[in-house]
């Protein structure tokens, strides 16, 4: 079995204009651990060091590293680094690949006295409306190109991520952190954010289970270039449950089934359940943070870290 | 059995009766249909047969007064802008009779232990759901489930502590549960208001039924609040979180908060340090171990709940999940108010309470599932459709009031989202007897509807005897609205045996309840008088300066010419005009000058000060005496409209400048002197401190021949004419003027003056607030002292005056360096940081 191996180093700066006597900042930067996908090595440097430091899982399993100031600061600096290891995910066995999409939207279904399996139960936790997923009957017509009766969920959930990757344009100024979907499903433009949500929206709308999945993509520097420092982005797609699999992986953005490139960090019902950074300040105002994001694989990292600006070393050889 | 009346005084109850008149296809609370009234009435309805109209209108009056003085006690911050109804209570009480009473309340104690049980199992293990018991939709597929509370175990082991229920009668006399309140209930304090005023309307009957005392309930409540909090060995601190002075049940807050004995705290007073909540005094951070609060779930905590919420304390869930704080009631209660929830209930309660459910909800089809969507769309016209969750923003509809167009589009909306929407039985309210006092018709029919209350003791579920009875506002309407206000009952409920009185308001003051006010006085308060003593300093300040640059406008000689331009420069360096930049076109001065008064989009003119003053005023209008709130209301009044000529300017700003001087006169004469008055105080004479560093360096750091045209205003804005007129008698001398305004000690307006008392201040604020090093201006003051005024004999007194102008600028550093430090120290309790910025 292959694997790959990279180095994730994701820098966010936050200068205030005012001094900021208190803050409290929630930070989901961890990479989540999973079958195919190990977090060899973390590390997460904050400046100015913190008051308090604290670390537990959220409702989703995800790791957050609770941190608070109570002294005065103008700045605020997360450096977090990371070394993970993928290997294939699994795919949908063929039965599984088959089941129509309407059995699996009314397995979702409740019915009084009917148990749900734990994972449909778990799964059902994410086929409602959320802060940033509206449910309406625009993106349920939308989808209804791909949702064709009795077609197998696997099959429509591919056609759904292929028709948005089509109709939809990558473009970087049409939407903010917080345009609401609606906006960004009219325009038929937007990032990976608003296709993510724009796809989790028609999915639930006909019934299904959508996860928000939250992460950072390797990047391909464009031919005859070199690989830059703080080129990346961090990177976001969709997961639809798949009764007898789980759940399948589903990048919008590329129009592809995320495998060795994509790297999660975790997921929630949309962005609002993930996002990296969410603090509270007193003082300080409003600031849009300065961020740089930096995927290496390995065999790259140490002509690009040449001068050595990193805190996680080389990993060792096996 | 009802016992027998005698003759003569059926004939009596009758009479006041024979004008009530009760529609036969309800209930009738009064039971006057058929049988006659039931005998738990029987003590009021003779009082009422005692006396006349006018009598009982004059016992109306004196309720309606005596609510009006309690709004008036209460409610200080009421908003004469705001749309505020009077809470109004009807003269007449509900009467429930003690038998009705213990079934009553047995099955509102069973549904609070039942609901209290399924926050437990929907914030935990989640059986319901996965047993199919009820659909995932009502927890998940609603804004009321707070994601981010699951897997918490509340502190005390609960998560409902006090319960509400809305209840209705319908015609043949059973009671139906309406909806539930499990967040932040609203009523328990109006309740025991109307109480406190019906009781004593009625003594005798009151005395006679007799009425169950509603204080052991509330006792109750507080007592096990502090009792399942988690103290250790501390004594407990429980503290009412309010949204605030705009909150429609604002009144209701203050009142409970002063009944049961607990501060009145807005999300601002706590802050959360190392997972525990703590009270931000005037003395320091004091622990809170209970929260009863008023403040919906997800404004709580702006760090993991809604982000937007500016009412909440950043941190807060993360004392409770680690079970530092008790939560009355638990975050996320609120997902139970839902309509939805009353056909699962049944089969729920035979699950986790192994019994039956004693009082049945009204008849309610969610419409997520859809056999209930096709019954209710078949049967519209009987049913009223409203929202299935409290979160979402609808009124509920008729079905039987919708026609044409309006009718399609619910159907559709009810299609589009089918889980959004409830159908309920219409209930037929039933009716009791509200007083009108008119001599023909002194009773009128009314609906009504009975809220209830259950507090969570360590022994079980207590539930308020008596309750908040509220009133449909017409005959014939089946609603009932109490939003804001509306009118409400008194409901009585007959006691089995006369209990001893006790009341958690005290006859009389003891020598015990005499306060000295230095304890815990919250930091907020501190903070809003500091302010108001530095803006009505700075409003003083800027008002002298803009007035004088006004005089000196009109005159075209170069004496005038000069004056003003040194004017200009002191009212830059007072933030008072923009800075003008290099190389661009500055405004002209008349124009900057009138934007200085009165343009609120500047944050230096008067007008803005004044708004700010007056912000600062209104969060402690509880402290100042009304001349006082009367003088802070009327300071701006003369800005508004604008002025815009020199002379109109010049007119306002005097009127301003009286009003300044009367808010000074309140400052030392006219608010109690305890912790926080020597905040106000030192606020004042910071600024003072300050302004009178920068207008002193003005004519300082300018050469030999514009420095002497300054010295003329520079007496007057720093309003010391008349100190160096008595003492010197001559046109003003660059060295007098320094000495009358730098070191004379006994002159208000110097520098040398404002050091010294700050210098007695200080330490008084840090006596009064356990401070062991309050912040200290003593090198400053050795400075000053040491300043010798020999060299401005000279003819060319420059590098004096360059020496002292600069250790006036490094005294106007240090006080905005003591006024960081109070901040800091005294209001939001953080630390100094040497390197606060980013190292290169």
């Amino acid at each position: 079995m292959t694997f790959v191996r990279y180095h994730v180093r994701h820098e966010t700066l936050y200068q205030y204009d005012q001094v900021v006597g208190e803050s409290h900042h929630l930070l989901r930067l961890t990479p989540r651990e999973l079958p195919w996908q190990r977090n060899l090595e973390h590390h997460l440097a904050i400046s100015p060091e913190p008051s308090a430091r604290r670390s537990f899982l959220d409702c989703f399993g995800n790791r957050i590293t609770k941190i608070h100031f109570t002294a005065d600061h103008e700045y605020l600096e997360i450096i977090s680094e990371f070394w993970v290891e993928l290997r294939d995910r699994p795919k949908p066995s063929a039965s599984a690949a088959k089941v129509p999409w309407e059995t699996v939207r009314d397995r979702l279904r409740y019915r009084a006295d009917r148990k749900f399996p734990p994972d449909h139960l778990q799964a059902t936790a994410f086929r409602f409306v959320s802060t940033n997923v509206p449910i309406d009957s625009q993106y349920a017509a939308y989808a209804r190109e791909a949702f064709l009766p009795g077609r197998p969920l696997v099959e429509a959930a591919d056609a759904l991520m292929r028709m948005i990757h089509r109709d939809f344009r990558f473009d970087a100024t049409a939407t903010e952190t917080f345009t609401p979907v609606e906006q960004a499903f009219k325009a038929r433009r937007g990032v990976c954010q608003d296709f993510s949500h724009i796809m989790i929206a028609c999915l639930r709308s006909v019934g299904l289970a959508a996860r928000y999945m939250s992460g950072y993509i390797l990047t391909h520097p464009p031919e005859g270039k070199e690989r830059l420092v703080g080129a990346d982005a961090t990177h976001a797609w969709v997961a639809v449950f798949v009764p007898d699999f789980g759940w399948l992986e589903l990048d919008p953005t590329n129009a592809l089934r995320p495998d060795l490139e994509h790297i999660t960090l975790g997921w929630g019902r949309d962005f609002s359940d993930i996002t990296p950074m969410r603090g509270v300040l007193l003082g300080g105002g409003d600031h849009e943070p300065e961020i740089a994001v930096t995927v290496v694989p390995e065999e790259e990292f140490a002509s690009l870290y040449a001068d050595g600006e990193t805190y996680l070393e080389e990993l060792s050889p096996g | 059995m009802e016992p027998e009346f005698t003759v003569a005084k059926q004939h009596a109850v009758i009479d006041i009766l024979r004008q009530y008149h009760p529609v036969p296809d309800r209930f009738d609370e009064l039971g006057s249909i058929g049988s006659g009234p039931k005998s738990h009435w029987r003590p009021l309805l003779q009082q009422l047969n005692l006396e006349s109209v006018d009598s009982l209108n004059i016992r109306a009056q004196a309720v309606a007064n005596a609510i009006a003085e309690d709004g008036v006690t209460y409610n200080v911050y009421e908003d004469p802008l705001g749309d505020s109804r009077p809470w109004e209570v009807d003269l007449l009480p509900l009467v429930l009779g003690a038998d009705e009473w213990q079934w009553l309340s047995k099955a509102v104690a069973q549904r609070a232990e039942l609901l209290d049980r399924v926050l437990a199992d929907l914030y935990g293990e989640q059986s319901l759901l996965k047993e199919g018991f009820m659909p995932p939709a009502l927890v998940y597929g609603q804004a009321g489930f707070q994601w981010p509370c699951q897997g918490i175990e509340p502190a005390g082991g609960r998560f409902l502590h006090l319960y509400a229920v809305d209840l209705a009668r319908a015609p043949d006399g059973g009671w139906w549960v309406m909806a539930d309140r499990t967040q932040a209930p609203s009523g328990a304090g109006y309740a025991l208001q109307n109480r406190l005023v019906i009781s004593r309307a009625f003594p005798a009957p009151f005395h006679n039924l007799p009425v169950t005392n509603l204080a052991e309930f509330f006792q109750g409540f507080q007592s096990s609040l502090a009792g399942m909090s988690p103290v250790g060995a501390e004594s407990p601190l429980c503290v009412l979180l309010t949204p605030g002075r705009f909150n429609e049940t604002y009144f209701e807050h203050v009142f409970l908060a002063r009944y049961l004995g607990l501060p009145l705290v807005e999300g601002q007073d706590l802050t959360v340090r190392d997972d525990t909540v703590y009270l931000k005094t005037l003395q320091g951070l004091r622990r809170v171990h209970a929260i009863y609060r008023r403040l919906d779930d997800g404004f709580c905590d702006p760090l993991e709940l809604r982000a937007d919420s500016v009412l909440g304390i950043p941190g807060l869930l993360g004392a409770v999940r680690a079970g530092k704080v008790l939560m009355a009631n638990a975050l996320g209660s609120g997902v139970l108010e839902s309509a939805a929830l009353f056909g699962f209930l049944p089969e729920i309660s035979k699950k986790l309470l192994g019994s039956p459910l004693v009082m049945p909800s009204v008849a309610s089809w969610w419409c997520g599932e859809k056999p209930a969507l096709d019954y209710v769309l078949k049967h519209l016209d009987e049913l009223v459709i409203k929202p299935a969750f409290a979160s979402m923003r609808m009124e509920p509809v008729f079905g039987y009031q919708v026609k044409g167009a309006e009718r399609d589009a619910l159907i559709k909306k009810m299609h589009a989202h089918p889980h959004a929407f409830v159908g309920q039985e219409l209930v037929h309210l039933s009716q009791a007897p509200v007083w009108k006092g008119e001599r023909e018709q002194p009773l009128a029919t009314r609906s009504i509807g009975l809220r209830l209350f259950a507090a969570a003791t360590p022994s079980g579920w207590r539930v308020m005897p008596g309750g908040l009875t509220r009133v449909a506002m017409d005959e014939g309407v089946e609603v009932i609205s109490m939003q804001r206000g509306g009118l409400s009952k008194d409901t009585w409920v007959q006691a089995r045996y006369t209990a001893p009185s006790t009341s958690l308001i005290k006859k009389r003051l003891q020598v015990s309840d005499l306060l000295d006010g230095e304890r815990d006085t919250p930091s907020r308060v501190g903070e809003n008088l500091f302010w108001m003593g530095r803006h009505s300093e700075r409003a003083e300040g800027t008002a002298r300066l803009l007035r004088a640059a006004f005089n000196r406008l009109s005159g075209h000689d170069q004496a005038s010419e000069e004056a003003l331009l040194g004017l200009q420069q002191a009212a830059e360096h007072f933030g008072t005009l923009p800075e003008t930049e290099e190389d661009a076109v500055p405004e002209p001065l008349p124009g900057m000058l009138l934007r200085a008064v009165s343009d609120l989009k500047f944050p230096g003119s008067i007008a803005s000060i004044l708004q700010a003053l007056l912000f600062n005023a209104s969060q402690v209008r509880d402290r100042l005496s009304a001349d006082n709130w009367h003088t802070l209301n009327r300071v701006g009044k003369p800005l508004s409209p604008a002025p815009t000529t020199p002379d109109q300017s010049i007119r306002a700003l005097n009127l301003v400048l009286l009003d300044c001087i009367s808010l000074a006169g309140f400052a030392m004469d006219d608010i109690t002197r305890d912790a926080s008055w020597v905040f106000l105080v030192i606020g004042r004479r910071l600024e003072r401190l300050a302004n009178l560093c920068t207008l002193i360096c003005v004519p300082l750091f300018s050469d030999r021949f514009s420095r002497h045209a300054m010295l003329e205003w520079l007496l007057e804005v720093a309003n010391s004419e008349v100190t160096y007129r008595t003492r010197y008698r001559r046109t003003p001398e660059l060295l007098g003027v320094l000495h009358t305004l730098v070191i004379d000690a006994s002159n208000p307006h110097s520098v040398m003056f404002q050091l010294r008392q700050l210098q007695k201040d200080l330490p008084e604020m840090g006596l009064k607030t356990g401070q062991l090093f309050p912040p200290d201006l003593g090198e400053s003051l050795q400075r000053l002292q040491a300043v010798d005024l020999h060299p401005f004999e000279r003819k060319r007194p420059d590098k004096a005056c360059e020496a002292l102008a600069e250790l006036l600028c490094d005294i106007r550093s240090e006080a905005y360096r003591v006024s960081d430090e109070i901040q800091r120290q005294s209001f939001i309790h953080t630390r100094y940081s040497d390197r606060p910025v980013k190292p290169d």
